[in-house]
């Protein structure tokens, strides 16, 4: 790792930018009682108390925009605002590309980014909307009758067999493993050591309450989350860390990550500083040591390579658990998506390009990938013209935002959902996408023991369970609203859905016609 | 019959803010509005709870209404009592005399002299509120207001 | 395909009503005619028809194609993609009587047919019913201005843009006997309204009327094309009859679980079932859930072992039934059941999600094998 004199003159280099802070901290004097709560929360020490003058001052250059200040302060003295120096408007040399090349110009290094593309790109959800029953058909209200978002996940047969007939009927069908859903919503990949100790726990117990699954990332699994493991997802990544036998079999589902939205193409990187003891434990890496996640599984360079693996771990787990196959959507995702499921994966997991991540080169997560949407369509499209979509179950993830993406996504063919930033939006991050510099104010992309203690397992669980509840019932709402009471039949019903200002080729790939058709 | 509420601290999730003590204050100011009190009553009011901190370690310590209350046992005039209702320990400022005998010999250091007249100054759990101040400003619950049979 | 389809989904509000004789006894058209008269108020006059069992006992193993075109090439074509799988025994125009009602009509005619034993059938190990389904679809999909509105043996389905009991008349129905009748009249919300739309759907020995709006159409019309059905007619009834046909020829499924497949009992109902129950209940909803038919429906299915009425779960369109002796009556309204008959034994609503079963007693039935 770097020596001190290296960390101390790299702190001593970003001040003498040639550009001004990212945020300006304005303090409003009338509001301000010096009770120095931003002094104590900021860890980019950006408030400091002059006792002296008895005032507190703020030096905005190591602003990282996460409002922690702002928030806990006791009278909204404090405003956060966007940089103080406006560039003249250029279409092309925007603020950003000229202030990549600043930072570039000082370090030498890559540049590096926390949380999902920012890029404004199309969103497409944005483009998609919803039907409603009127007249011909009847809306259902969810508030009086049953409304079913029960989902199961796995590999289904394309018929059931039975046996004997009349009262002796049985079934002779045994159907592959399954997990079930209360609500078609889980909890993304997020790994212990890119997130802290407390958030993991609260996703565990959070997706107990709500009978869906979090996954465990591949940071391995805490020995305190095993007792969750009902409800727990377990990744097997390239970097394989915590992977052993009792791993595999703690969990109700086994993941081997291919890749992610966030960084297609890549693996994983987590910095020593945030590598503690219980990280080291986990992962089972020497404390201190970077978790460095090769780029391809080194024992997956082909298809049959993949099938290997996965019955390899169905062997394991005595296939009594799916297993799952993530894959991050670029060009030919479809055909990627169709090898997985023939090559025995019971669920494929696809996460598009808005897809969030505690590090990734900011080249690579702003220009590699391609939309969750189209993705989704894709893969759902090519399954039924191959006549395998009922062989795995497919889970898509990547910047949902809202109960109706989700419910647009259900609309294009998914099964159910990953969420991972708006989980983490939930308890508590803003967005400043710092995470690699382990110092999250929030207490939830850090190990810094100062910073974790901010995030109360009990209130995040709360907070997890509060999302999703008002998300499903949300859904419920939609359904009900479309005529449909069973989230069988809103699954790949894009009778549903019609686009706004989308061009006739984007129509055609998603199989939507357009609004007023 | 349960007992009855108190003020408990959950160490781990103390974040070290203080607001708990800012709330404190604004609540045993005369005025009850944060800006005015900061500004205008600093000399005479102070909060009843303060946050004892070590490394990264830190929870708010106010008095703990205790059973046997070395405090009540000091009193000389009788102004610290225990309320019938509630069980607290509260001290009668007119018939406190300013001796300090309660500040020497609470064990915790709950009790202090008072900012601008010559009493005991401690928490009485906002008397007569729904909640405590520090309870219900903590932003991340680190302080819970619970029986402790809960 | 004919002319006239829009790429918009078909919404019916309707009058849908049936007839069988369980026991095999053919009759003439006049009960069904009446029962759908009744309820002329539910149509609005762009379509209405009808399908009747047993009308061809003399050549009872011939598939009876009803065709209907724009055009004299639209039938051409269809007659040369016919003959490419089927031998063709004979065909003639089917009898009509034009009406002031109905002053316009397309090509009608009929072909009695088998499919040819050939390389092709034998390698996919296919049956006569995948061959002729095969047939049927490539000239709906394929062949323009044509179109395959019956394709079973030994009952045919008659239909067109009129009121029901105009059909009735135009298609000489008092010239049919047959075991079971099925009638049907639509109110169209969309199109002008063209002769394949109208109900009956046909296919092989399956026909269905249907009254309500499927919402679950658009993943069930794609879980279909899973197993090779092209809903080509952008129709509800279509798709419930692509169903049926999937899950009681193809997979086998006996009757109520096919029903429960489309329409499942709530998973809160299903939890409380005992074991064996529960399991299976879960696993065909876990299977066929592309199948659930989700929206108000109440739906009519005759096919070569009987009749089933049979609504959505929760109940949202009306379907009385009635019993007298071996005979059973089903109609979307009970004063359409007492002009079939006016003295049942017995007169009941479905339940939402059962089934009501007429079934075909094989011993009871004379010559006619259906």
């Amino acid at each position: 790792m770097a020596s001190e004199t290296d960390q101390r003159s790299r702190n001593h280099a970003r001040r003498k930018w040639l550009i001004g802070p990212d945020f300006v901290v304005q303090r409003d004097p009338d509001r301000c009682i010096q009770c120095q709560v931003c002094v104590r929360q900021c860890a980019n020490d950006v408030h400091e108390y002059d006792a002296e003058e008895e005032i507190v001052r703020s030096d905005s250059t190591t602003c990282v925009g996460c409002h922690r200040c702002a928030t806990l302060c006791p009278t909204q003295a404090i405003s956060i605002r966007r940089g103080n120096l406006e560039f003249r408007p250029h279409g092309s040399w925007t603020a950003g590309a000229l202030r990549n090349i600043y930072k570039q110009a000082e370090t030498g290094g890559v540049l590096l980014s926390g949380m999902g593309n920012d890029e404004t790109l199309p969103v497409y959800w944005d483009h998609l909307l919803l039907n409603a029953s009127q007249v011909t058909n009847p809306s259902i209200d969810p508030l009086r009758e049953p409304m079913e978002l029960v989902t199961y996940l796995g590999r289904k047969p394309d018929a059931v067999q039975l046996a004997g007939s009349g009262v002796s009927l049985s079934l002779a069908t045994q159907l592959p493993p399954q997990l079930e859903l209360q609500v078609p919503i889980m909890f993304s990949a997020m790994s212990y050591g890119s997130i802290s100790y407390n958030a993991s726990i609260a996703l565990a117990r959070a997706a107990k309450e709500l009978c869906t699954f979090a996954n465990s990332g591949e940071g391995g699994l805490h020995k305190d989350i095993r007792p969750y493991g009902g409800n727990m997802i377990v990744q097997v990544a390239s970097g394989r860390f915590g992977v052993d036998v009792d791993y595999l079999n703690a969990a109700s589902a086994i993941e081997i990550k291919i890749g992610q939205g966030a960084k297609p193409g890549i693996g994983g990187h987590l910095p020593g500083e945030k590598v503690d003891a219980s990280i080291a434990a986990t992962r089972m890496i020497p404390e201190g040591t970077d978790a460095l996640s090769p780029a391809p599984h080194h024992d997956i360079y082909s298809i049959e390579d993949l099938r290997q693996l996965i019955y390899a771990v169905k062997e394991v787990t005595c296939y009594r658990k799916p297993v799952s196959v993530k894959i991050a959507a670029v060009h030919n995702v479809a055909a990627i998506a169709s090898g997985c499921v023939r090559a025995g994966a019971d669920i494929v997991a696809i996460d598009g390009y808005r897809g969030g991540t505690g590090a990734a080169p900011t080249m690579i997560r702003n220009n590699v990938g391609i939309p969750t949407e189209f993705a989704m369509a894709a893969v759902d499209t090519r399954l039924r013209e191959e006549g395998i979509r009922n062989q795995a179950s497919i889970v898509v993830a990547g910047g949902f935002r809202c109960s109706a993406d989700v419910v647009k996504a259900i609309a294009l063919g998914a099964d159910a959902v990953y969420i991972g930033s708006a989980a983490l939006v939930a308890m508590g991050c803003h967005l400043c996408q710092k995470c690699y510099t382990g110092k999250c104010n929030w207490g939830i992309a850090t190990q810094d023991p100062y910073l974790t203690r901010r995030l109360n397992p009990d209130v995040a669980t709360r907070r997890l369970v509060n999302l999703l509840r008002g998300w499903a019932l949300e859904t419920k709402e939609m359904m009900g609203g479309m005529g449909i009471n069973a989230i069988e039949s809103l699954r790949g019903n894009r009778e549903h859905l019609r686009g706004v200002g989308l061009t006739d080729t984007e129509l055609k790939i998603l199989d939507v016609k357009a609004a007023g058709a | 019959m349960t007992r009855p509420r108190r003020i408990i601290a959950r160490e781990e999730y103390c974040i070290g803010c203080r607001l708990c003590e800012i709330h404190c204050l604004v609540r045993r100011s005369r005025s009850r509005k944060i800006i005015k009190a900061f500004r205008n009553e600093r000399d005479k009011v102070a909060p009843a709870v303060q946050v004892e901190q070590s490394g990264y370690a830190s929870f708010a310590l106010q008095c703990r209404h205790c059973d046997q209350a070395p405090c009540i046992e000091a009193c000389i005039t009788g102004a610290m009592h225990r309320d019938p209702a509630t069980g607290a320990v509260l001290c009668d400022q007119e018939r406190c005399v300013g001796c300090w005998m309660c500040v020497m010999v609470c064990p915790v250091g709950a009790v202090r002299p008072g900012q601008d007249r010559r009493v005991a100054s401690k928490c009485d759990l906002c008397m007569g509120e729904e909640m405590p101040a520090c309870v219900a400003n903590c932003p991340n619950e680190a302080l819970v207001y619970q029986s402790e049979d809960e | 395909m004919m002319s006239g389809i829009l790429d918009q989904k078909d919404m019916s509000g309707c009058a849908i009503s049936g007839m069988l004789s369980e026991t095999g006894r053919r009759f003439g058209c006049d009960a069904i005619v009446r029962s759908i008269a009744n309820m002329h108020e539910r149509s609005n006059g762009l379509g209405g028809g009808f399908a009747a069992y047993g009308i061809y006992p003399e050549c009872e193993d011939h598939y009876v194609i009803h065709l209907m075109c724009d055009h004299a090439q639209g039938k051409k074509d269809a007659e040369a993609v016919l003959a490419s799988r089927c031998a063709v025994h004979n065909d003639e125009p089917i009898p009509v009587r034009p009406t002031d009602a109905m002053p316009h009509w397309p090509i009608l005619h009929r072909y009695f047919v088998t499919p040819r034993e050939d390389k092709q059938q034998r390698q996919y190990r296919m049956t006569d019913d995948d061959a002729v389904v095969q047939v049927v679809m490539a000239i709906n999909a394929d062949v323009e201005g044509a179109y395959v509105f019956s394709s079973g043996r030994n009952m045919g389905v008659f239909k067109g843009v009129g009121y029901p009991e105009d059909v009735a008349e135009f298609f000489r129905l008092e010239d049919y006997k047959g075991h079971m009748w099925i009638a049907h009249g639509r109110f169209p919300t969309n199109t002008t309204g063209w002769w394949g739309g109208a109900h009956p759907f046909g296919l092989l020995d399956w026909a269905v009327v249907h009254n309500g709006e499927i919402s679950s159409y658009g993943i069930n019309r794609r879980y279909l094309k899973n197993f090779g059905y092209n809903c080509a007619l952008h129709t509800d009834t279509e798709v419930i009859t692509y169903l049926f046909d999937l899950l009681m020829r193809k997979h086998r499924l006996p009757l109520e679980i096919a029903c429960m497949a489309m329409a499942p009992p709530f998973w809160a109902q299903v939890q409380r079932m005992p074991e064996p129950q529960r399991k299976l209940l879960t696993v065909l909803r876990t299977i066929y859930g592309g199948a659930l038919l989700n929206g108000p429906f109440s739906v009519v299915v005759g096919h070569k072992g009987g009749m089933i009425a049979f609504n959505d779960r929760i109940k949202l369109r009306p379907m009385t039934a009635a019993r007298k002796e071996t005979m059973l009556f089903v109609a979307s309204e009970e004063a359409a059941i007492r002009e079939m008959c006016d003295d049942p034994d017995r007169v009941w609503y479905a339940e939402g999600g059962v089934p009501i079963v007429g079934e075909l007693r094989p011993a009871a039935v004379s010559a006619v094998n259906v």
